[in-house]
């Protein structure tokens, strides 16, 4: 149905939108002169979807996560993070307010509308994916990963397009290390963050000189947690008996698993993320090889105790970025649990603790920045304001883009002591961010310019 | 990882994991060599079967009623899927067979997806299967070696239907020459259609038997598919008993190379099937291009 328009200037607009900016002009007008507006819109040039993506009343977000293949569990849990956020943010949600306190219905008062796109954890999927939001949406914010793999990819896709991304999961060194862009920015930590938080913990409960053997994807979030953790548990004199490096979606460990139980090693330390993580537990439980070797998780995946079971996952030492009994401790991790329940009826994951924290983070720098334009919202980002999180204070380091926050240190129970059936780890530390970081440039990063 | 104990495990390994290789891939065979349908909705209907199983495993806590019920479901699907869609196919070209057949693929995954989610589903050993078996230089998880014996009956019962009963000459007499059997009053296309559901069995009584080994997500199928392509190829494209001896070395070969270095396992398995196709291209147990 057409509506009536008038012509203003040459360009039609509606009778609504010419009435607005009437009553604008009319409003200008009549402000006091000292008054100071802030800066419109015009006075940037165009750059990557500005201003397009958000000259309308509302803004998209692209989300590309896997939906299919081997890391499907955790892109689902993500894209439960992300709606949810994306409906607190446009109804101004408390618990959005608390992260993001400007915040009032919409971002800058503009809805928020997004689309999901299958990634299936392949990085050019990926950046076709981003490319589509960018080009057909107009895109103001591109997101999504559980692979490192397509994480680093589209932060280059990213940087190149002056358009922000924000990785989903990635825990590789490399996301915000030698791979780092102007135009990303990751929640969760880097695996040398990991590794640092939880050797000390290991070799505290398991002793010191043990034998390692290792289970490795063969990809870079694989071969740089892996050095890591390798890194910092020798200062337990702990030693690596083997490396088992297997190809991201392997459905068949025995082969890897018979060399570990032919190596020796006193402990396994599992790398394996998603459904290889869950393969290959359960493959290594049916060998025998977890009655004889202690299993150790640096970087936890979503649902894996749930999908193992809590009989092969007690006393399991594993680091992660978000467990639900957090909320014990942190009052914002008590209202995303509730919010998350009432939405989907379960309980969130780290993955989905990640999407919300995500876009609860870069709609704050929008509002702080009071502009979309990208080098404002990511000088925001970069001046390094402290944001109340589901886990406590944290901030965005500018050097790296990195967000310092704690790494929690969590241990599977004995399924006697669970009191009920989500009930799987007791948090045995949240260790801070500050003492874990390692300098911003260790590996690497040296960041583009803003335009 | 080189010693003696460690070579004799691997050398082992490769034979249990060639095992289900071997079942999987001669259903692959068994309908390329029959219907010369490249079937690749092969490692949808392995996933298919392994989800019917564990839904019948859910009902009745029953191993042998799971193992039936994948393998039945299958089956049936295979006869449906002959019946209702192969069928047309028969007289179109090679690429229209693998563009349907990819097509039905997709649709099987993600009508799994739907109702299951992508969290893998998980079924226990039967009773009797559980633990480990010591077997003197190793041990070994029990339910893989009965796996082995488990395997080994089908593939002889496959083998014997195929080769050794008259179905199997009708069969076989049916690749040859269709017409002439057609008008000996045989329904050749029944024969096909048993023949599809057959083939289609295989995976999916593989699906469900390979359940306890490795949970499984709706795209389970997908590596199993490419891991028989190479199989049957190395072993020749139609040929029953070169997809088990195809299967039995690609297992080797993956567990053995894991010693030296495990990141070149499927790396290797892929130059010994570019080998195999340089210096012999029909496959090492392949029969002459079918017609």
């Amino acid at each position: 149905m057409s509506r009536t328009t008038n012509t203003i200037l040459g360009a039609k607009v509606s009778r609504r939108a010419a009435l607005h900016s009437a009553a604008g002009i009319l409003g200008g007008a009549i402000l006091p002169g000292g008054l100071i507006l802030p800066a419109r819109a015009a006075d940037n040039p165009p750059l990557g979807t500005y201003p397009e993506g958000s000259s309308g009343t509302s803004v998209f977000v692209g989300i590309s996560v896997p939906r299919t293949g081997t890391y499907a569990a955790s892109g689902e849990d993500l894209i439960k993070g992300y709606q949810l956020a994306i409906e607190h943010l446009n109804e101004g949600n408390a618990l959005m307010q608390k992260i993001s306190p400007n915040i009032k219905k919409g971002v800058l008062g503009k809805e928020v509308k997004f689309g999901i796109a299958d990634s299936e954890a392949k990085p050019n999927t990926a950046v076709q994916n981003l490319g589509k939001f960018i080009s057909d949406n107009k895109a103001v914010l591109v997101t999504g990963s559980v692979s490192s793999a397509e994480a680093v990819a589209d932060n280059k896709f990213a940087d190149r397009e002056k358009v922000i991304y924000l990785p989903g999961i990635s825990g590789s060194n490399d996301t915000t290390g030698k791979d780092c862009v102007r135009y990303s920015f990751r929640e969760c930590f880097y695996g040398q963050t990991a590794a640092k938080a939880i050797a000390p913990e290991l070799i505290k409960t398991l002793g010191k000189n043990k034998k390692v053997a290792y289970l490795t994807p063969d990809y870079t979030y694989g071969h740089t947690v892996q050095k890591s953790v390798e890194e910092y548990v020798k200062e337990g004199g702990w030693t690596t008996a083997t490396d088992q490096v297997s190809p991201l979606g392997t459905t068949e460990f025995s082969s890897y698993l018979l060399n570990v139980a032919n190596s020796g090693a006193d402990v396994v330390v599992n790398i394996n993320f998603g459904r290889d993580a869950v393969l290959s537990i359960k493959q290594a439980k049916q060998f025998g090889i977890l009655d004889k070797m202690t299993l150790a998780v640096p970087y936890n995946t979503p649902f894996l105790a749930k999908e193992v079971g809590a009989d092969t996952m007690q006393g399991v030492l594993a680091a992660t970025d978000y467990w639900w009994t957090l909320e014990d401790k942190f009052p914002l991790a008590k209202m995303f649990n509730d919010a998350f329940r009432a939405k989907y009826g379960s309980l969130p994951e780290w993955g989905a603790n990640a999407a919300y924290m995500q876009l609860a983070m870069w709609a704050d720098a929008v509002e702080r920045a009071k502009s979309f334009y990208p080098p404002d919202v990511i000088k925001a980002y970069e001046a390094g304001a402290k944001v109340q999180s589901t886990v406590g204070e944290v901030y965005f380091r500018g050097a790296d883009h990195q967000l310092v926050r704690p790494v929690i240190i969590e241990r599977g129970k004995k399924p006697a002591d669970m009191k009920n059936p989500d009930d799987f780890y007791e948090i045995v530390e949240v260790v801070p961010g500050e003492g874990l970081m390692q300098a911003p440039d260790a590996f690497g990063c040296k960041m583009g310019g803003y335009t | 990882m080189l010693s003696w104990a460690n070579l004799l495990s691997q050398t082992f390994n490769g034979l249990v994991v060639g095992a289900l290789l071997a079942l999987i891939s001669s259903g692959l065979t068994i309908i390329y060599g029959t219907l010369g349908v490249l079937n690749l909705a092969h490692g949808a209907m392995f996933m298919v079967g392994g989800y019917a199983g564990v839904v019948a495993y859910q009902y009745t806590g029953s191993f042998l009623v799971a193992i039936v019920a994948g393998a039945g479901f299958v089956l049936v699907l295979g006869v449906l899927m002959e019946r209702l869609v192969i069928r047309h196919f028969y007289e179109r070209p090679a690429e229209d067979q693998i563009l349907v057949t990819f097509g039905l693929g997709i649709v099987f995954v993600e009508t799994i997806r739907f109702f299951f989610g992508s969290l893998s589903q998980s079924m226990p050993p039967p009773s009797w299967a559980e633990g480990v078996t010591s077997l003197g230089f190793m041990i070994y998880p029990t339910y893989r070696l009965a796996v082995v014996g488990i395997i080994a009956v089908t593939l002889l019962a496959l083998y014997l239907v195929l080769y050794r009963s008259r179905l199997g000459m009708i069969v076989r007499a049916g690749i040859e020459d269709s017409v002439m059997v057609d008008s000996l009053g045989i329904n050749v296309m029944r024969v096909f259609m048993v023949v599809f559901g057959i083939g289609s069995m295989a995976a999916g009584f593989a699906g469900i038997v390979n359940v306890p080994i490795a949970p499984i997500t709706p795209d389970i199928g997908e590596a199993t598919l490419v891991e028989a392509f190479v199989v049957v190829v190395i072993g020749g494209v139609g040929s029953f008993p070169g997809a088990v001896l195809g299967g039995l070395i690609a297992g080797e070969i993956l567990s053995l190379t894991s010693m030296i270095n495990p990141s070149y396992s499927q790396v290797m398995l892929f130059v010994v099937m570019t080998l195999v196709l340089v210096l012999r291209p029909r496959g090492l147990l392949g029969a002459e291009g079918r017609s």
